[in-house]
């Protein structure tokens, strides 16, 4: 049990769970700044995010099973707030969805591969659900199980999405469909596959 | 030939299918490259010293 009515004030005292706790937690700091820089896109705001889930995650420790998910549990903390913040910034100025999907699609590097930067915007042109089920699933190592804990929902709901997110994307980069001045849409394919077949012969 | 046209029609397909599959399994290689990059990311200081802070003051607080 932590904390108490008695004021420990000066005294270094640590429960062996909060020690434990605070391990995992530092360890899973660079996963809750990825996932929030897929939901934010801009890096700040996407940093903000994630502290406020770290501590949100940090003064809910008593609420956690150690040796459970912690990753799965902070994700979904985190989601959570997001999108509580994103509900109440709606009621304030009305933001729309295309804001937030802009921001998504912000690139602060200009030396990235051409064909993240074209993923990234693919991604943005999906619906924010099949986008989030596909990061969880595609590039955040969860079981469909697991993303179906952190959104909410059913796995069977999140095996649809990540599919028809999988299709839309191929789509879109395939056609091109996304908006970029000049550069054609097979490049972005032929990037993308030519790095795939480079990382298939090292393995 | 009439019993050519079949297989080579399968051939195509499957051949489609092998490239579908390497489009998907290329993408998919691309959305763990985007992720990891910020994964591996140093992480801000200001993390910890954030974590740091609440630990004080949770034992603090009691």
């Amino acid at each position: 049990m932590t904390g108490g009515p008695e004021d420990r004030r000066g005294v270094e005292h640590h429960s062996t769970d909060d020690v434990a706790f605070k391990r995992e937690l530092v360890q899973l700091i660079p996963h809750l700044r990825a996932f929030a820089r897929t939901l934010c896109g801009d890096p700040a705001s996407a940093d903000d995010l994630a502290q406020d889930a770290m501590m949100k995650a940090w003064d809910a420790r008593a609420s956690f099973q150690m040796g459970t998910n912690m990753k799965a549990w902070t994700f979904m903390i985190l989601r959570n707030q997001f999108y509580s913040e994103k509900r109440r910034s709606w009621r304030q100025s009305q933001l729309d969805q295309e804001a937030a999907e802009r921001t998504l699609v912000a690139v602060d590097d200009p030396e990235a591969p051409v064909a993240l930067d074209e993923l990234r915007q693919g991604l943005a042109m999906l619906p924010a659900e099949q986008r989030e089920a596909l990061i969880l699933v595609g590039a955040g190592g969860f079981a469909y199980e697991e993303a179906a804990e952190i959104c909410g929902c059913a796995v069977g709901t999140v095996k649809s999405r990540v599919s028809r997110a999988r299709r839309a994307l191929h789509a879109i980069l395939e056609e091109g469909a996304y908006d970029r001045d000049g550069a054609s849409a097979s490049d972005a394919m032929r990037s993308i596959l030519a790095d795939a077949e480079r990382l298939s012969t090292v393995r | 030939m009439i019993e050519q046209r079949p297989i080579e029609t399968r051939r195509r397909s499957s051949a489609a299918m092998d490239e579908a599959r390497l489009r998907q399994q290329a993408i998919g290689v691309r959305l763990r490259q985007m992720f990891d990059e910020v994964v591996n990311e140093p992480v801000p200081e200001e993390f910890l010293e954030i974590l740091r802070r609440a630990d004080t003051r949770s034992s603090g607080n009691g």
